[in-house]
Parts: structure tokens; C-alpha cells; sequence
């Protein structure tokens, strides 16, 4: 399992998870779980684009992704949020089919770029990976706490300065980096998984941000090395195990969530409404 | 201020002895009052002070803990209800007109899709000309004010004449203009309809002039009756149990809290005078 | 046939077997998904619509390493996941959408499962591509049968419960204040959305699905006022879509005769997006005319 070839899939997942853990602990503050769904299967269209001219995956997926970010942000103010996203998730797909229909590698490369191929990745891939994650964590680390700011308050964050919109856009342009790294690796399909469960199930587990993001972080380290561990050991796609541990951990979160809510719950003694001097109105 | 005498012995409303206890917090105790056709009563209290919480044991959307809601003597048929809840948050997108939502006040809870009919129709222009709504009928939902839904929201609980009408602050997203004109249209229906209105309110002041009886409540517990009986110093300092003062202005009421040093004792550093 | 549509449409259109299926079968789950689409829409419920295809994902391809039609599998899983939804009912949506979004990754992780192991079991080659993007042009004859039975009860959910399904989705308070069984309702529509979704899987994929469930819906809430017209005008868009899609699908496989055609679920979907676009340019200004008349005359 630890051979030289697995090292690269440990390399790769290990980055994609840090930064996914680091990236969903946003998407899940701001609740644009569609978005970050959408993003994904739109660069999809842009590695089959590119697979068809010849070019390297990762270049399609970073230039669709990030169009679809903009284009996200843009239609996003005049039409409805999720009906404009899902349409365009839907487009950037057909696209992708289009594309794939005309390579002759059609069912197997439409499998691996959903699904994820992170034991063809060559060392050669991994040092862009490597690059853009730092990218991205760094972009985060910039931007903490006007984002985080303007992901819980808003209005708040205007009259700070903090523009909603632009932090909607350099949000989206991560979420597009992330996408772009990790599609190769974890497949379009389920990177959506990676984004959303660790960062659900850390929530569950704390309040303090930081902390959040340090246990989302963690909690999806562990999801990719038992994923590949499990894809190695029983060869099964390993997307299928990315998938059922996220869910686990979410569910096991909410498990915990709920067990401490009963035992915080114990009968509270005398609490009729017995409301301050009427100072308030009648 | 004094209320017409009510216009009927016909009872509408009774709630006998409902209590309400909610994620461990006593939200009402032992509230009863009863409201007979034709009355048009005000739900008086504070924001938080369980108004909305009442409401929804009237309606059934709410189990009371204990305690009897009977409307017109019977089960509580809910088409009997007319409601006008607080506010709807509605889509500009959403593809139906005012008049539409005035329509399914008629039919909305009937299965089979719907024929046209002009009778149905007639019904509906009728309504809205009665709530001076024709001239937004056709605008969307979405698109119209808080007083213009407002309007569209009590055609839609009137059309279905109902015998008891219940309105969730109905004032509260309104100008002093339109407050008027809603209050003056809600008692004209009342009147001549011969229909229940009970309003919840955190202002009784533009129910003044129209209101045959007061509940009025805080703490839980509600004190009942015509508004000389309810709104007095000695009536409210024993719902509060916290001295209070009544003030009568021109033609308006304050309720003022507590004595200086009674506000002290109860550890307030202020007493706050709030203009009703 | 008229002169000058003959270039449009090339030969053997009307009579090959496959498009005659495509085109009933296409604009059957057209009009059912333009319908259910238009209260998705109105009850801002897309991603639920989404999530269900991608749910249904799991079922369509365990179907397929089952050996029996993807139709049912959709159908099974699509079933089961709305009774979930229903059953962790509709709290706060920004938990419901996570909750959601999780049971899809678990669900695209069963598909990736199923599907490498179709790949690997049986010879059939596809099974990806079958489930992911439609099977439109290769349906076999028995299934438009189930199809058709399928469509009609969705239809009829929608229909029978049309002036309730309204007053739901503006407003649960007003709806129950009027006697109406608000669960029920929601059930019944959350099978209507199970089933439409299944259909439009099985036809342009599961994947593309959702674009023909909201995008001719979202497009017809611009153009007019009135609910009824609102699901007639989806409903159509969908069939013109679906139609012109097979068209040009066909049409491709003579226009680029190395190439082998193009997917029909690409020109559906791209047609229904720029009808959308083209939509959202022309009426854009139409909601905020309103306001302003309604302001004018309330002012």
C-alpha cells in the first residue's frame, strides 16, 4: 500500500483533503452548498474540452471552472440563486458530453473524470496540484476574516467595506481553484462530497471557527486515507468510499450534536414567563 | 374609548382554561374569554407576550397543554376561521396574481383542477372592490406592498365567509394612514357581516375607537373585558404584578411601569415610558 | 413536407423507429417535467429536484448491474430518497440543503460503485454513460408502456392536487388555517418530483435532468402571471426542446459523418438554456415595470 506508485495518490488526496477541509469550511458557513456542486460538474466540461483538444486536463479545468464562478456571481444578482447555478451546472455537463462523445475514450474517461482517478495521478500532475492547494490556502488565510465577516453578517460587513458581492466573487474564484485541483484526483462527482462533510460534521463538534476549519481539515485527511486505504485493499472505486465515510462522519456528527442537546436539556425549574417591569410596551 | 355594546348574544369563540408550555417555558396559563358574533375584539400585549402563540392554539396549529378551543359551540371546523397571518415573505417570480390568492380563499383546499366559473369570478371582483384591491388584481403577489397584501390577505380570509376573523398584527408593517383605513374597514365587516374580529396588536391605540372588549396580555395570563374594565392602573398592576400606571392623553392611553422605587427593587435603573 | 424545412431534417427522419420512440417518449416526459418543474420552481425547490437525480443515480445503476431496466431503479431509489426528505421534513433550509447535499455524496459514491461494477461484470460497455446521460435514442419498445404510466400519474398528482399544491407552497400558515393537510401535500408532490425526475433521467440522463425540470419553468414565471398558463408554457418549452433536440441529434449523425453525431441531452439542454437566457434578457425589465406601476398607483 505504501509503495512508491501509491505514494503519489497519498501526496495528491492528502493535499486535496487539506484544502478541501480548509475551502468547505466556507462553503458550509455560507451555505453555498449548490454552488459548490455546480462549480465541479462544470469544470468537467472543460477537462473533457480539453482532453479533446489535446491539452492538459488541468488546464480545462481551471479555465472552465473559473468562468463558471464568474458567471455564477453574474447571473446569480438578476435571476434566482439556485435556478440560475443549476442551469448552468447543466449546460457546463452537456458541454462535457459533447466533448467526450467526440474523443474515442468516451465511457472511461467520463468515468474517472466523474469519479475520480486518484491512482493515475503521476508525479509529474502532482506538483500543480501542489501548487494551486497552496494557492488556495493562502487565498483563505488572506481573506479569513473579511470573509468570515461577511459570510456570517453582511450588512455589517458592507458598512465595513467588505463588499458582499466581491466577496462573493473571490470566494467563488477558491471554490474554482479547489475544483480544478481536485477533480483529477477525487472526480467531479464527489469533490462536492469532500467540500461539504468534513466541514458539516466539524461544525457539529464545535463552535470556534478556527477550530472548525482545523477539525474539517482533519476530519478530511482521515476520509481520503481510509477511502484509498479501503480502494486499495478491496479494489473498489475509491469515489465510493469518499462518499459513504462523508456521509458517516456528518451522520456521526449530528449523533453527537444531538446526544449533547438531550443531556444539556434537564428540566428547567420555575421558568414561567415572569417578564421584567412592563418597561417594555403594552 | 368606550367600545359599542356587543351586537349579539351568539357565541362565536370560546377558550376555556388553555395553557400553553413550549420547550419547557410556560407561554400562556389558564387564558380564558369567550367573543360573541359581531364583536371586534383586540389581543393586546407586548411583543413575545404569547399573542401569536394564542393565535395558533385558536387555529389549531398549536396542542395546548390544557384547556378547550370551541368555535360556534361545535368542533373547530377550520374553514369556520378566517386568518390573516403577520406577513408572507413572497418571490416576485411566483406566477400568481392578487386575485388569484383572493380566489383560493373560495376553493384553495379542494382537490380536481379548477373550472372557470363566472359566478366565481364575480365573487372575487366583489372582494376585492369591497378591500379596494381592483386595481392591483392583476399585479403579482410578490409585487405588492406590505399594506397592498395586507388588503389581498383579508380578501382571502373574508371570501370564504368565515365566522370568526383572526388577524396576526395586522398594523404592525403599516403608515398611520393606512392603519386607519384598515382598522375602519375591519370594523365596517365586522358590523355588517355580523363576523368575530379578533386582532392582536401590540398598539391598542387605533383600535380605540372600535374595540367592544380587550384581551389583554402579559406574563401568561390575560385579563378581559371592556377597555375601561382591562386598561386601568389597578387591572394591569394585578396582571404585571408590578405597579402600573394608566394615563389617558387627548384621546390615547400610556402605560406607564412602575414607581421609581419599585423599578429599583426590581433591579431596572430606569422605568420606560412607552407611548401607547 | 414543405420545401423549405426538407434541408432541416434529413432523410428518414419520420419513419426511423428509434426517433418515433425518442419523440413520444421525449415529449411525454417534456409535458410531465415542465408541469412538476413549475411548482419546483415556485416552491424554490431545485435542488431538491437536482439531488433526487442524483440520488436516483445510485438506483439507475444498481438496475443496470441487476440487469433490469434503469427506469425502475430510478424510480425505487428516487421513491425512497423523497420519503426521507419528507420524513426530515422542511426545517431550517440551510440545514436541509447540507443534509441533502450529504446523502447525494453518499449516493454518487453507490453509483461509482455500481457502475465500475457493471464495467468490470458484464460486457454491456456504457452503463455510465446510459445512466449519466440518457438512453433517449436506444429505449427499448417496452418500456414506453411504464413510461407512459409513470408520466400519467405524476401528471395526475400534480393536477388533482393543483389548488392545495398552490396555497402550500405561498404560504403552510394559510393553507392550514384553510383545512388543508399541508403533509399530505407535500408528499404527494415530493412523488410527482420522484417519478418527473426519473423520467427525465432516463431519457436525456440523470445528470441533465434538471434542466428540463426548472429551466422551462423558470423561464415560463417570466413570461407570465398566471400559475395554470405557467406549467402550460413550461410544459411546452420542454416538448419544442426535446423535439428540436432529437432533430438536430439525428440530423448530426449526417452533418458529421466521421464523428458518429452528437448527444441529443446536449442540444436539449443547450436549446432550454438559451431559451432561458433569451427569457431572462426580454422580461427582465418586466417585475420591475410592475413594481413601479403598482408603486405609482399606490403612491
Amino acid at each position: 500500500m505504501f509503495s512508491a506508485l501509491m505514494l503519489n495518490a497519498w501526496g495528491s488526496a492528502s493535499i486535496v483533503a487539506i484544502v478541501a477541509g480548509v475551502v468547505g469550511f466556507f462553503i458550509v458557513l455560507r451555505g453555498s452548498a449548490f454552488a459548490a456542486h455546480a462549480l465541479p460538474n462544470g469544470a468537467f466540461a472543460g477537462a473533457a474540452g480539453a482532453s479533446l483538444i489535446g491539452v492538459d486536463a488541468i488546464v480545462g479545468l481551471a479555465v472552465f471552472s473559473v468562468l463558471g464562478a464568474l458567471t455564477i456571481a453574474g447571473l446569480g444578482r438578476r435571476a434566482r440563486h439556485d435556478v440560475a447555478t443549476a442551469l448552468v451546472i447543466v449546460v457546463m455537463l452537456g458541454l462535457g458530453s459533447l466533448f467526450l462523445s467526440m474523443t474515442t475514450e468516451y465511457a472511461p474517461e467520463i468515468y474517472s473524470l466523474l469519479f475520480g482517478e486518484v491512482l493515475g495521478v503521476s508525479s509529474s500532475e502532482l506538483a500543480p496540484i501542489a501548487v494551486i492547494g497552496v494557492v488556495c490556502i493562502a487565498a483563505v488565510f488572506l481573506v479569513y476574516r473579511p470573509l468570515l465577516l461577511s459570510s456570517v453578517m453582511p450588512e455589517v460587513a458592507e458598512a465595513r467595506g467588505v463588499g458582499r458581492g466581491r466577496m462573493e466573487v473571490v470566494f467563488l474564484l477558491v471554490v474554482a481553484l479547489t475544483t480544478t485541483m481536485a477533480v483529477p484526483v477525487v472526480g467531479a462527482l464527489l469533490i462536492f462530497s469532500l467540500l461539504i462533510s468534513p466541514a458539516a460534521a466539524a461544525r457539529s463538534f464545535t463552535d470556534r471557527p478556527f477550530t472548525a476549519m482545523g477539525l474539517s481539515v482533519v476530519i478530511a485527511l482521515g476520509t481520503v486515507w481510509s477511502a484509498i486505504a479501503l480502494a486499495y485493499l478491496s479494489n473498489l472505486p475509491i469515489g465510493f468510499f469518499v462518499g459513504s465515510i462523508g456521509a458517516g462522519t456528518y451522520a456521526a456528527g449530528r449523533g453527537w450534536a444531538g446526544w449533547k442537546r438531550n443531556r444539556a436539556a434537564s428540566p428547567r425549574v420555575g421558568a414561567a414567563g415572569r417578564s421584567p417591569a412592563p418597561a417594555q410596551s403594552s | 374609548m368606550q367600545g359599542r355594546a356587543a351586537t349579539g348574544s351568539d357565541e362565536i369563540l370560546a377558550v376555556d382554561g388553555i395553557s400553553v408550555t413550549l420547550s419547557g417555558r410556560e407561554i400562556l396559563r389558564d387564558v380564558t374569554f369567550h367573543i360573541n358574533a359581531g364583536e371586534f375584539t383586540g389581543l393586546i400585549g407586548s411583543n413575545g407576550a404569547g399573542k401569536t402563540t394564542l393565535l395558533r392554539v385558536i387555529l389549531g396549529l398549536i396542542s395546548p397543554s390544557a384547556g378547550t378551543v370551541r368555535v360556534e359551540g361545535g368542533l373547530r371546523r377550520q374553514p369556520l376561521i378566517g386568518y390573516v397571518p403577520q406577513r408572507i415573505t413572497l418571490d416576485p417570480d411566483m406566477p400568481l396574481r392578487a386575485r388569484d390568492l383572493v380566489g383560493l380563499g373560495i376553493d384553495g383546499q379542494r382537490f380536481g383542477l379548477p373550472l372557470p366559473s363566472s359566478t366565481r369570478r364575480k365573487q372575487v371582483d366583489e372582494m376585492l372592490e369591497a378591500v379596494d384591491a381592483t386595481r392591483f388584481a392583476e399585479s403579482r403577489v410578490g409585487n405588492l406592498s406590505g399594506g397592498e397584501q395586507q388588503r389581498i390577505l383579508i380578501a382571502h380570509a373574508l371570501i370564504s365567509r368565515p365566522r370568526l376573523l383572526l388577524l396576526d398584527e395586522p398594523l404592525a408593517n403599516l403608515d398611520i394612514g393606512s392603519e386607519q383605513e384598515v382598522v375602519d374597514l375591519l370594523a365596517r365587516i365586522a358590523r355588517e357581516q355580523r363576523i368575530a374580529v379578533l386582532i392582536s396588536t401590540h398598539d391598542m391605540n387605533p383600535l380605540l375607537p372600535v374595540m367592544d372588549r380587550i384581551v389583554y396580555i402579559a406574563n401568561g395570563r390575560i385579563a378581559t373585558g371592556t377597555t375601561a374594565e382591562v386598561v386601568s392602573s389597578e387591572s394591569l398592576t394585578r396582571l404585571y404584578g408590578v405597579h402600573v400606571d394608566v394615563i389617558h392623553v387627548h384621546d390615547r392611553i400610556l402605560v406607564v411601569a412602575g414607581r421609581r422605587e419599585e423599578a429599583l427593587q426590581h433591579g431596572d435603573t430606569e422605568s420606560i415610558v412607552e407611548l401607547m | 413536407m414543405p420545401g423549405f424545412l426538407s434541408p432541416l431534417i434529413e432523410p428518414g427522419f419520420f419513419s426511423n423507429l428509434p426517433v418515433q420512440t425518442a419523440l413520444v417518449v421525449g415529449g411525454v416526459v417534456a409535458v410531465v417535467s415542465g408541469i412538476v418543474g413549475t411548482f419546483t420552481v415556485m416552491r424554490g425547490q431545485s435542488f431538491a429536484g437536482h439531488s433526487l437525480a442524483d440520488i436516483g443515480t445510485a438506483g439507475g445503476s444498481a438496475a443496470f448491474v441487476l440487469g433490469i431496466s434503469p427506469l425502475f431503479g430510478f424510480v425505487a431509489m428516487n421513491l425512497m430518497a423523497a420519503g426521507v426528505m419528507e420524513w426530515i421534513g422542511i426545517r431550517r433550509p440551510r440545514g436541509r440543503d447540507l443534509a441533502t447535499g450529504i446523502v447525494l455524496g453518499a449516493a454518487l459514491g453507490l453509483a461509482a460503485l455500481f457502475l465500475y461494477l457493471d464495467t468490470t461484470a458484464s460486457s454491456t460497455t456504457g452503463a455510465t454513460v446510459n445512466v449519466l446521460f440518457g438512453s433517449i435514442f436506444t429505449l427499448p419498445a417496452s418500456m414506453v408502456p411504464f413510461i407512459a404510466i409513470f408520466s400519467v400519474v405524476a401528471a395526475a398528482i400534480v393536477l388533482v392536487m393543483y389548488r392545495p399544491l398552490v396555497l402550500t407552497s405561498i404560504s403552510a400558515d394559510l393553507a392550514i388555517a384553510q383545512g388543508i393537510r399541508v403533509r399530505l401535500v407535500g408528499i404527494g408532490y415530493l412523488v410527482a418530483l420522484a417519478l418527473a425526475v426519473s423520467l427525465s433521467a432516463v431519457t436525456i440522463g440523470a445528470i441533465l435532468s434538471t434542466a428540463l425540470l426548472i429551466g422551462p419553468a423558470a423561464t415560463a414565471l417570466r413570461i407570465t402571471n398566471r400559475t395554470g398558463r405557467a406549467a402550460v408554457i413550461a410544459a411546452g418549452i420542454g416538448v419544442i426542446a426535446t423535439w428540436l433536440g432529437v432533430l438536430l441529434a439525428y440530423d448530426s449523425y449526417y452533418w458529421f459523418p466521421n464523428g458518429g453525431g452528437w448527444p441529443v441531452s446536449f442540444f436539449v439542454v443547450t436549446l432550454i438554456f438559451l431559451v432561458y437566457l433569451l427569457s431572462q434578457l426580454r422580461f427582465r425589465g418586466r417585475s420591475a415595470a410592475q413594481r413601479r406601476s403598482t408603486a405609482a398607483q399606490a403612491g
